[in-house]
């Protein structure tokens, strides 16, 4: 087994479609699925599986991606913080082209702002041991998978005693968003997508209350072509059917019932659950991270000091909409013309887990 | 000339990754003011306008890689060969080329003599000779340890003429080998990830020049920044055909698949140095690949795709699953996602 080719059987995965396709057959109206992770947006466009399915189905892209459902003051911090001088952003890749109110990290590292791409957290460590005089600032965004990596970071840097590293924490909780989407109630959705690496986190128990409550069916999903049709299967199933929803977990290769209880206990310990601020869905009651007390020493905006300049969004862009599946990004006067993603307007046309980039990418 | 909106604005380490942005940028600064028809063909050498019976194809690139040193290469063969490719892809044997260094105070000299010794030893295999140059050095700082520049001379084959214009509905696109390793070979050595990936980087006339003799090539282009996804997407754009291509026919060694995807990179989008692809006549396709395979440098050679009548100006790729999805060109650089 190498775990990847496996799952991307052409013969399989046209078996199953048309399992799912007759699943359909005197079901009457349009399903919407909504997937909730950047990684599955990227994977379904990726891997053209929906040009093998019934267009009864209807694909929605949530709020999944890490980049895009961080609002533009997170970003002008950031801009702020590597405007200053004295300091060194680091930041995995997907951020340096996120717009913010005026400027992008991208435009401030060509203006002379220290900016540095990194793959894990923990290299901001060694960075902030050979320059003693400046101070790293990781940009900590992302989900329950990405908090634990940053958690640790915080950890070891507390054990090392090193005192120049802090971190900007971004970082947000998807069940959350899944209720408020709901609660909305402004699009229909029949079932989710639930993410897959966020679940390796979180286990299954979190989307219990989505099925109690809303009666909405849940499948925790894997990324790989077979995975996902696999999944969706089960999600028609569930609906076609119409027996009482449930969570049920496809991905259970790497996906636990419990979770993974090491890296929950990292997240417990490091951080408090607080309100967040979500691009598109407003403020959500205890839907993020923040540092706690006893790691304060590491938290940028306790320690330092910078002036943010005032919030403005581009009053044409759809990316709030977009993120909470209200709209298209056909729907976007900008998509395409004045919003590419060689100029992007809005964070989903920046990182290729964003639905307008996918949308602009693949289907254009 | 439409007219350039550049108040205010910046170069970006985007306008150089071989993308949309670059592309925009060569049109708007260069291009549209030096405008010729020699450099308006936008080929990868220029083919200079025939003296007597022989017809000259130039070109020139320069070379700014970190790390200097990678596994497969080093920034002195990927000098010569690089060069030596631009010209081989037009159909013009490599002869000469040129070598100008601008070199950081301070740099070890021994990483020099290794460097220059790298580019003797390439030379060599590719049969060209170093022939001219030029030498500065900059206070440091003021370059990142050696930049090199390689101009080269060739001359084209006898009633060898490639162009996007030769290209038709039926002919097949041909590649050498498998794909990625060059970018992600450097990509490793510079951010110190284990991995067994080398480049590919290697001269390609002697491939290119077996496969000139049996006839039938239309076009072929060295898929350097950017990938095989950009030089596909160019030869659609320009060709005004469509471009269809299988992924199961893509050659891809699975530790460059695994290593891209733990990455969220795209091998078609990644740099080759010792790769050509090719649009070949459709009854000469088989041959010409029998050919390719007997070759050192094409072992692993592959026909990925053809040009085709339906979606035409774009490039549609047949998942492996058999999904379709439009490939598009690169904007910006890739960047590695989040989760």
């Amino acid at each position: 087994m190498k775990y990847i080719i496996e799952y991307r059987n052409k013969d399989l995965s046209h078996k199953i479609a048309n399992r799912i396709n007759d699943l359909l057959k005197g079901y009457k109206g349009k399903i919407s699925l909504m997937e909730v992770c950047g990684t599955h947006t990227h994977s379904i466009f990726h891997s053209g599986i929906m040009s093998l399915l019934s267009k009864e189905i209807e694909h929605l892209s949530g709020p999944g991606c890490p980049v895009c459902v961080t609002p533009n003051k997170y970003i002008d911090t950031a801009i702020a913080y590597s405007r200053l001088g004295d300091t060194i952003i680091t930041t995995f890749g997907d951020m340096i082209k996120v717009p913010g109110s005026t400027s992008s990290l991208e435009k401030e590292k060509a203006s002379g702002g220290t900016v540095r791409i990194i793959y894990s957290p923990l290299e901001s460590l060694e960075i902030a041991k050979n320059n003693p005089g400046k101070k790293i600032v990781f940009l900590g965004v992302g989900f329950e998978t990405t908090a634990p990596l940053v958690a640790s970071t915080i950890l070891s840097a507390a054990e090392e005693n090193i005192s120049n590293f802090f971190v900007l924490s971004g970082h947000k909780l998807i069940p959350p968003a899944m209720t408020a989407l709901l609660e909305s109630k402004e699009i229909k959705i029949d079932g989710f997508i639930c993410p897959g690496h966020v679940s390796a986190i979180i286990g299954e128990k979190p989307y219990f209350p989505i099925v109690e409550n809303f009666g909405i069916p849940c499948v925790i999903i894997g990324f790989e072509p077979i995975d996902l049709l696999e999944g969706i299967e089960m999600l028609i199933k569930q609906i076609t059917v119409k027996k009482k929803p449930s969570v049920e977990n496809q991905y259970k290769r790497v996906v636990r019932r419990e979770g993974n209880e090491k890296a929950l206990a990292l997240i417990d310990k490091v951080f408090d659950v607080k309100d967040s601020p979500w691009r598109g869905l407003g403020l959500l009651s205890k839907s993020g991270l923040s540092i706690k007390k006893a790691y304060t020493k590491f938290d940028a905006e306790k320690n330092i000091e910078c002036e943010i300049e005032k919030t403005k969004e581009h009053p044409e862009c759809l990316c709030g909409e977009v993120l909470c599946g209200t709209k298209r990004p056909y729907d976007c006067t900008l998509f395409a013309k004045t919003c590419s993603p060689e100029n992007p307007v809005g964070p989903c046309m920046v990182s290729s887990e964003g639905t307008c980039s996918a949308y602009y990418k693949f289907k254009k | 000339m439409k007219k350039k909106n550049i108040k205010n604005k910046k170069i970006l380490l985007s306008h150089g990754s071989g993308g949309v942005a670059m592309s925009t940028l060569i049109k708007e600064m260069m291009i549209d003011k030096f405008d010729n028809p020699v450099l308006n063909k936008l080929t990868d050498s220029a083919g200079l306008p025939p003296s007597g019976n022989k017809q000259l194809c130039f070109t020139t690139d320069s070379y700014v890689i970190n790390p200097v040193f990678f596994p497969g290469g080093d920034i002195g063969s990927l000098a010569v060969n690089g060069t030596v490719n631009d010209l081989s892809v037009m159909g013009a044997k490599p002869l000469y080329i040129s070598c100008s260094l601008i070199i950081e105070e301070g740099l070890d000299m021994d990483i020099l003599d290794k460097i220059t010794t790298s580019m003797e030893k390439a030379s060599k295999k590719a049969n060209v000779q170093i022939v001219t140059g030029d030498t500065k050095v900059v206070e440091k700082g003021n370059a990142d340890k050696i930049f090199i520049n390689t101009a080269g001379i060739g001359i084209l084959q006898k009633n060898i003429v490639l162009s996007k214009n030769n290209i038709q509905i039926g002919d097949k696109i041909l590649i050498n080998g498998e794909i990625g390793a060059h970018g992600l070979a450097v990509m490793s050595e510079r951010e110190n990830f284990k991995t067994n990936i080398k480049s590919d980087c290697s001269p390609l006339w002697d491939l290119i020049e077996t496969m000139l003799s049996a006839g039938g090539i239309k076009f072929m282009r060295d898929p350097t920044r950017g990938g095989v996804a950009t030089v596909l997407c160019e030869i659609a754009e320009q060709s005004g055909f469509g471009i269809q291509i299988k992924e199961e026919t893509l050659p891809i060694h699975d530790n460059v698949s695994s290593f891209s995807e733990i990455l969220g990179l795209d091998p078609l989008y990644i740099a080759n140095e010792g790769k050509v692809v090719a649009v070949v006549a459709k009854d000469k396709a088989s041959s010409i690949l029998i050919n390719m395979q007997k070759h050192p440098l094409g072992k692993e050679s592959s026909i990925i795709g053809e040009i085709s009548e339906e979606n035409m100006r774009r490039v549609v790729l047949e998942t492996i699953i058999g999904g379709k999805r439009i490939i598009d060109r690169l904007v910006g650089d890739q960047l590695p996602r989040i989760c």
